[in-house]
C-alpha cells in the first residue's frame, strides 16, 4: 500500500458510478410511468369522414332574407339567402371565440350572440370583437337543389 | 347513559390516546376583536364544501354522463326523483355561495395581512383551493349539457387556447379533441367528481391542520397590547357554537334560495344550433370576461386577448405570492400598499362584474 489515493479514488469513482446508475434508473422509471400517461391524455385523432359537399335543402324552401344552420360533417355552416335572392354559405363558427353565429333579419346581418359580433352577408367582420371574416363555402344550385361544398 | 359515553371514551383513549387532543382543544382560544366576524367565513366555506360533497354524491346516484344521457338524466332527477329538484338546486346554489364565502374569507385574510409569517403556507393552500373551486365551477357548469353551458365552455376553453405555446395543447386536453363534444363532457365529469375532489381534500387537510396548529391570526394593530389585555374566547365550546349558529343560518338561506329560486335547466345543448343571446360565464368569471371585451384586438404585436390572459395570469400569481413579497407585514410594520392593492382589486371586480351583468 504505497498510495492511499488509489483505493480511495477508486471508491469515489465507484460511488459516483453507482449514483449515476441509481439516478439514471430513477429518471428512466419515471419516464416509463409518465410517458404512457401523457400519451393517454392526448385524445386520438378520430378518422373523420372527409366531407366535401352536403345537400342543404331546396331553393323554394328558403325565403329571401333568411338563414339556416347546416351540418357540414361535424362543423356547422350557415347558409343565408339575401334580399336579392342570392345564396351564400359560411362557416358558422365565430372567429372570435367559437360560438355559433345566426342570421338576423332585423339587422340584415350575421350575428354572434356571445359577444355581439357582427358580420355582413359577405361574411366580413364589420363590428364587435371578431378578428377575421367567416370562412366562405361554395354554394351550388342545381335546379331546385342547394348544395354546399368547401372552397378549394 | 353517562357511563356508556365515558366507557366509550376510555375505550378509544386506551387505543389512540385521545387525552392529549382533548387537552389541546380545551386550551385553544380564539382572539376577540372588532374584526372577529371575518373569522367565521373560513368555517362556513368548509361547511358549504361538506354540503357539496353530500349533495354531489347524491346526484351521482342518478346522473349519467355522455351527450345522449346527461341532460335527460338531470331532467329525470328534477322531475321524477323525490326531492331531486331540491338536491340539484342546492348543489348549484351552494356552489355559488361557496365561491362567494371563499372570496370573502380570502379578502379578509388579505386585508388583515393574516398571510404574513408564519402563515404563508396556509395562504398558499387556501389560494390553491380557491383556484380548484373555480375549476369545480367551470367543470360542473357543463355537466347538465345545456345550451348556455355548452357555449360558455366553448368560449372558456377557447380563451385558454389563446395562451401562447401551452394554450393549444391545453385546449385539446381540456376538450378531449378539437371541439367541445361528448368527449369534453366525459373529461369534465372526471375532473369534477374525481380529480378535483381528490386534490382539494389534500389541500384542505393541510390548511385545517395549519390553522389548528397556528391558531387564528390577529390584526397587526393588536400586536402592541400586552397579553393580559387581549380578549379571547375558548374555541370549545364558545367559538364552535357560534360557528355552528352561522352554519345554521347559511343552511336556511340555502333552503330559501333552492326552494324559491330553483336552478333552471334550460335547453339541451345542440352543436348545430346558433348560440342563444345571454351567453355569460358564471358570475365569478365575469369580471375577467368583461375585461377581455375592452381590450382592443391588437396591441402592438400582441393579440389583445393573449395580453389580457397574461396580465390576469401575472396578477393571480402575484396575489398568490403575497406572503413572500410583502416583507413589511411579516416584520410587523404596516404596509399601506397592500391595502391600496386590495381595495383596487375589490372595486375592480365589483364594478366589472356589475357591468358584465347588465350589458
Ligand atoms: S364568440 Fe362570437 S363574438 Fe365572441
Amino acid at each position: 500500500m504505497t498510495s492511499e489515493v488509489g483505493p480511495n479514488g477508486e471508491q469515489e469513482t465507484r460511488r459516483g458510478f453507482l449514483r449515476y446508475l441509481l439516478g439514471g434508473g430513477l429518471v428512466a422509471s419515471l419516464a416509463a410511468v409518465l410517458y404512457p400517461i401523457m400519451a393517454y391524455l392526448k385524445p386520438p385523432q378520430q378518422a373523420e369522414v372527409e366531407v366535401t359537399s352536403v345537400k342543404a335543402g331546396k331553393v323554394s324552401a328558403m325565403e329571401k332574407e333568411s338563414g339556416i344552420i347546416v351540418r357540414f360533417g361535424n362543423k356547422p355552416v350557415i347558409l343565408v339567402r339575401n334580399a336579392a335572392g342570392e345564396f351564400r354559405a359560411f362557416s358558422a363558427t365565430c372567429t372570435h371565440l367559437d360560438c355559433t353565429v345566426q342570421f338576423r333579419k332585423d339587422m340584415g346581418l350575421i350575428w354572434c350572440a356571445c359577444h355581439n359580433g357582427r358580420y355582413d352577408l359577405n361574411g366580413r367582420n364589420v363590428a364587435g370583437p371578431p378578428p377575421r371574416p367567416l370562412d366562405e363555402y361554395r354554394v351550388i344550385i342545381q335546379g331546385e337543389d342547394i348544395s354546399i361544398s368547401k372552397k378549394a | 347513559m353517562n357511563t356508556f359515553w365515558s366507557r366509550l371514551y376510555s375505550w378509544a383513549d386506551e387505543r389512540v390516546k385521545l387525552g392529549g387532543l382533548v387537552e389541546y382543544m380545551g386550551k385553544k382560544y380564539v382572539p376577540v376583536n372588532r374584526h372577529s366576524i371575518w373569522y367565521y367565513f373560513g368555517g362556513v366555506s368548509l361547511f358549504l364544501f361538506i354540503i357539496q360533497v353530500v349533495t354531489g354524491i347524491l346526484l351521482l346516484l342518478y346522473y349519467k354522463s355522455g351527450e345522449l344521457l346527461a341532460f335527460e338524466s338531470i331532467q329525470f332527477i328534477m322531475a321524477k326523483v323525490r326531492f331531486g329538484w331540491l338536491i340539484r338546486s342546492l348543489h348549484s346554489w351552494t356552489a355559488n355561495l361557496f365561491v362567494l364565502t371563499a372570496m370573502i374569507h380570502m379578502f379578509s385574510v388579505f386585508f388583515g395581512k393574516a398571510y404574513r409569517k408564519p402563515r404563508g403556507i396556509t395562504w398558499i393552500t387556501g389560494m390553491v383551493m380557491f383556484f380548484l373551486a373555480l375549476g369545480f365551477g367551470f367543470s360542473g357548469y357543463l355537466l347538465p349539457w345545456n345550451e348556455l353551458a355548452f357555449f360558455a365552455t366553448k368560449v372558456g376553453t377557447d380563451i385558454a387556447g389563446a395562451v401562447p405555446i401551452v394554450g393549444k395543447p391545453m385546449m385539446v386536453f381540456l376538450r378531449g379533441g378539437e371541439d367541445v363534444t361528448g368527449a369534453t363532457l366525459s373529461r369534465f365529469f372526471g375532473f369534477h367528481v374525481a380529480l378535483l375532489p381528490g386534490i382539494f381534500t389534500v389541500f384542505l387537510g393541510i390548511h385545517l391542520l395549519l390553522v389548528q396548529r397556528q391558531g387564528m391570526s390577529e390584526p397587526l394593530s393588536h400586536g402592541d397590547s400586552p397579553d393580559t389585555e387581549r380578549k379571547t374566547m375558548p374555541f370549545f365550546p364558545n367559538f364552535l357554537l357560534r360557528d355552528m349558529l352561522f352554519w345554521l343560518m347559511v343552511l336556511n338561506l340555502l333552503a330559501i334560495l333552492a326552494v324559491f329560486f330553483p336552478w333552471e335547466l334550460g335547453k339541451k345543448a345542440d352543436a348545430f344550433a346558433s348560440a342563444p343571446a345571454g351567453i355569460k360565464p358564471e358570475w365569478y368569471f365575469l369580471f375577467m370576461f368583461q375585461t377581455l371585451k375592452y381590450i382592443p384586438g391588437k396591441i402592438l404585436f400582441i393579440d389583445g386577448e393573449v395580453l389580457g390572459i397574461l396580465v390576469f395570469g401575472l396578477a393571480g400569481f402575484l396575489w398568490l405570492m403575497v406572503p413572500f413579497w410583502d416583507r413589511k407585514s411579516s416584520r410587523g410594520e404596516t404596509n399601506r400598499l397592500i391595502n391600496y392593492v386590495g381595495i383596487f382589486v375589490v372595486f375592480y371586480m365589483i364594478i366589472l362584474t356589475i357591468v358584465g351583468w347588465i350589458v
